[in-house]
């Protein structure tokens, strides 16, 4: 089969996805496909017009590749792509609409206050820090909006640091999330085709919290999988399932939770999860004794079922 | 930080963030007529390996550019190397031992850390101010370690136009490290790629012509005053550190290029090398003037900026509230790259800095480049006024006004 790898792109994340890419091309020409390995440009559209892949492998992450932009573009020249379809996308990479389907659907989620920066430079929105600082308590994790990879998100331990750690988030992002800082352990559950894999427990070895530098570097951080849960197994699951429904995700997600002491906590879901060799959607599938292989077939496997289903939730009469 | 770095190689990105010398203003006629030289004359001896320290011929030449700047070293003391940054490598291969201390400039030419990490040394940082390498601090670190037994392998300094800060050190730090290396017996390691791209004032001599070369080794390179794609630099060391040098050199690579050493030998025969540097002065001096024209005119109150009198870059120092690093994702959104502060550094300082290339872009680009970082540096500087409704400078340092010369205020 023709498959065209997107991967690259002029985002923040591009390295990481050219990662994730490289390594989806080695398995798709390992499991017989013809591979075309796109370095996503000007020029995306012209060279899926002239070469028309039979189906589209996105490896790509954050704004542009995980946000709807590409599937939309792919649905327009019917050609299948993998992953979840443009809805998810677009509400996932936002994390505060995300936050919001979430606390409509009932799933627990941190405390938060979201402001587009606009708001600090027109609306005065300086003066409500107080009251958002009163309501979630420090520390304080101070996140843009969309992105991924822990880049711009940073922990405020006081008020005095809060509007530095703001600059900071608002380099990547307009908006920026006030959240509230929930002690606990460090979860990922990979979803792959609605069906929770072994879960990832995630325990930073050199630093407090879990930041970009960190998350792509062997041995920088220390991995557990499957995550011992016990009791907890069931509503963390639980939690996860219900965030691919409210966010309606389909083919696969990975949801970041904080396991606190009364319960589960939703993050973030991820439309595109990173697949290096250091990341965590393909770790939950080697411990669900699939191979990255394996892992890259299954994925195909759904977009095309989904293409021939008439593709991802209607949109289109 | 590194894969952000990489972006910054994307074609529609003004890039200040580089190190590069412009080689195209190297003539390609003059290019042509001594490649072709080589091969009529001298085809089989410079596709054949050559000797590991150099060819005479070639070390002549050295001896040519550091004449220039007041030295005069033994060809037996110079060998040939791979690029200046394998002077950096086989010096630290040859001396440093693993848990052995390099004392270096704060901030320092990023590329020298990771070399003298790779043989486990571990590095202290001096800080500088406008006048170089503090060396008092250096005697304070210094005895700092022998209250533990220990002492510095060396110290590792680029004196002139430094990289990044872009700071020279004054004559009488020069004299007072060089004072300093003889007394307690310190090898010095002086790192001059840029000394002879001096845009205005007098030179000062370098560390290795005071010395006298037995106790600072001296690293050049013939990159910036020709070009970095031959890959020739050199290094001048005392006889009991040559030799170790010398194996060192020929369990990496037996020798270098022996193709690049008959071009440079062909092409100092033709006599122009130094009015080819002046050209590239000329080019530079200009570039280096609109950077800092644009940076005046484009950077908030509570920016603070170098003024190197030569070499490459200008070290900018933001309010302490911006971190560059992240400041560096917003400003490749608006296609412009800079490196941020902190990769200078070993300590997590340099935060709020960056350093900025004026030599690889026209000035019509720099004039842009600067324009479009002010811009995101303005908006920061703004959303930070509006949350705090303070408009706060940088920590310790509360002038306005850019101080003349050489000048680079650094936060301790």
């Amino acid at each position: 089969m023709k498959v065209a790898v997107l991967k690259g792109g002029g985002g923040l994340e591009r390295q990481v996805s050219l990662r994730s890419g490289g390594r989806v091309e080695d398995a798709l020409v390992a499991l017989g496909h013809e591979v075309l390995g796109i370095d996503v440009g000007e020029e995306l559209v012209s060279t899926l017009k002239r070469d028309r892949p039979e189906v589209a492998f996105i490896a790509l992450h954050g704004p542009g590749g995980e946000d709807g932009t590409v599937q939309e573009l792919l649905e327009i020249l019917r050609i299948p792509y993998t992953g979840p379809g443009v809805r998810a996308c677009m509400r996932s990479i936002d994390k505060v609409a995300a936050k919001h389907e979430l606390r409509a659907a009932g799933v627990p989620t941190p405390e938060w206050a979201a402001f587009d920066s606009r708001a600090f430079r027109e609306l005065g929105a300086g003066e409500a820090l107080e009251e958002i600082e009163a309501a979630l308590g420090f520390p304080l994790v101070v996140k843009p909006a969309a992105g991924g990879s822990s880049l711009g998100v940073r922990f405020a331990a006081s008020a005095e640091v809060v509007p530095e750690a703001l600059v900071a988030a608002s380099s990547y992002d307009d908006r920026v999330l006030f959240e509230r800082h929930v002690e606990g352990r460090e979860l990922a559950v990979t979803l792959l085709g609605g069906i929770a894999l072994p879960v990832v427990e995630i325990r930073p070895r050199e630093e407090d919290c879990f930041l970009y530098e960190a998350r792509y570097q062997i041995g920088r951080t220390e991995y557990v999988c499957p995550a011992e849960l016990g009791a907890a197994q069931g509503p963390v699951l639980d939690a996860a399932l219900r965030t691919w429904d409210a966010l309606g995700f389909d083919s696969f997600a990975r949801v970041d939770l904080i396991l606190a002491a009364d319960g589960p906590q939703v993050l973030e879901a991820n439309a595109i999860p990173g697949l290096t060799d250091t990341s965590l959607m393909p770790m939950a599938a080697e411990a669900a004794g699939l191979s990255f292989e394996q892992l890259c077939a299954r994925i195909l496997e759904l977009a095309l079922s989904r293409a021939e289903a008439g593709g991802p939730p209607p949109r289109r009469p | 930080m590194r894969d952000l770095m990489e972006i910054t190689a994307r074609p529609e990105v003004i890039s200040l963030a580089g190190g590069l010398p412009d080689t195209s203003t190297f003539p390609p006629g003059s290019f042509a007529r001594q490649m072709t030289k080589i091969a009529q004359e001298s085809s089989a001896q410079a596709l054949q390996y050559g000797p590991t320290e150099g060819f005479a011929e070639t070390k002549e030449c050295v001896r040519e550019v550091m004449r220039a700047e007041g030295m005069d070293p033994d060809l037996d003391d110079i060998i040939i190397t791979t690029g200046g940054q394998q002077a950096i490598d086989l010096v630290a291969k040859t001396l440093l031992d693993p848990g052995d201390v390099v004392v270096c400039e704060a901030p320092t030419y990023p590329g020298a850390v990771p070399v003298f990490c790779s043989y486990e040394a571990e590095t202290i940082q001096l800080a500088i101010d406008e006048q170089g390498m503090i060396v008092e601090e250096l005697e304070r670190v210094c005895d700092r370690l022998a209250a533990d037994g220990r002492r510095p392998k060396f110290v590792y300094s680029v004196p002139t136009f430094q990289n990044p800060a872009g700071v020279t050190m004054s004559a009488e730090r020069r004299a007072r490290l060089v004072d300093v290396a003889r007394e307690r017996e310190l090898l010095v390691v002086e790192d001059n790629p840029y000394g002879l791209l001096r845009y205005e004032g007098e030179p000062d001599p370098p560390l290795y012509a005071l010395e006298g070369g037995d106790y600072v080794l001296y690293l050049g390179t013939f990159s910036k005053i020709l070009s970095p794609g031959i890959r020739l630099g050199w290094l001048c060391a005392p006889p009991p550190v040559m030799e170790k040098v010398v194996l060192g050199k020929q369990a990496a690579d037996l020798c270098t290029s022996t193709l690049t050493q008959y071009f440079v030998r062909e092409y100092f025969a033709e006599g122009r090398w130094r009015s080819y540097v002046e050209d590239l002065c000329g080019i530079y001096r200009a570039r280096r003037d609109a950077m800092l024209e644009a940076l005046e005119r484009f950077l908030p109150a509570g920016a603070s900026w170098s003024r190197p009198q030569g070499g490459l870059f200008c070290w900018a120092t933001l309010p302490d509230y911006i971190d560059t690093t992240d400041l560096l994702a917003k400003a490749l959104r608006e296609n412009v790259a800079f490196v941020p502060g902190a990769a200078a550094f070993t300590d997590g300082r340099g935060g709020s800095s960056m350093r900025l290339n004026f030599s690889a872009s026209s000035e019509e680009e720099i004039r842009e480049g600067v324009r479009r970082i002010g811009a995101v540096v303005s908006e920061q500087v703004e959303l930070f006024g509006a949350i705090t409704g303070e408009h706060r400078l940088s920590g310790d340092r509360g002038e306005d006004e850019i101080p003349p010369g050489d000048v680079l205020p650094f936060r301790r």
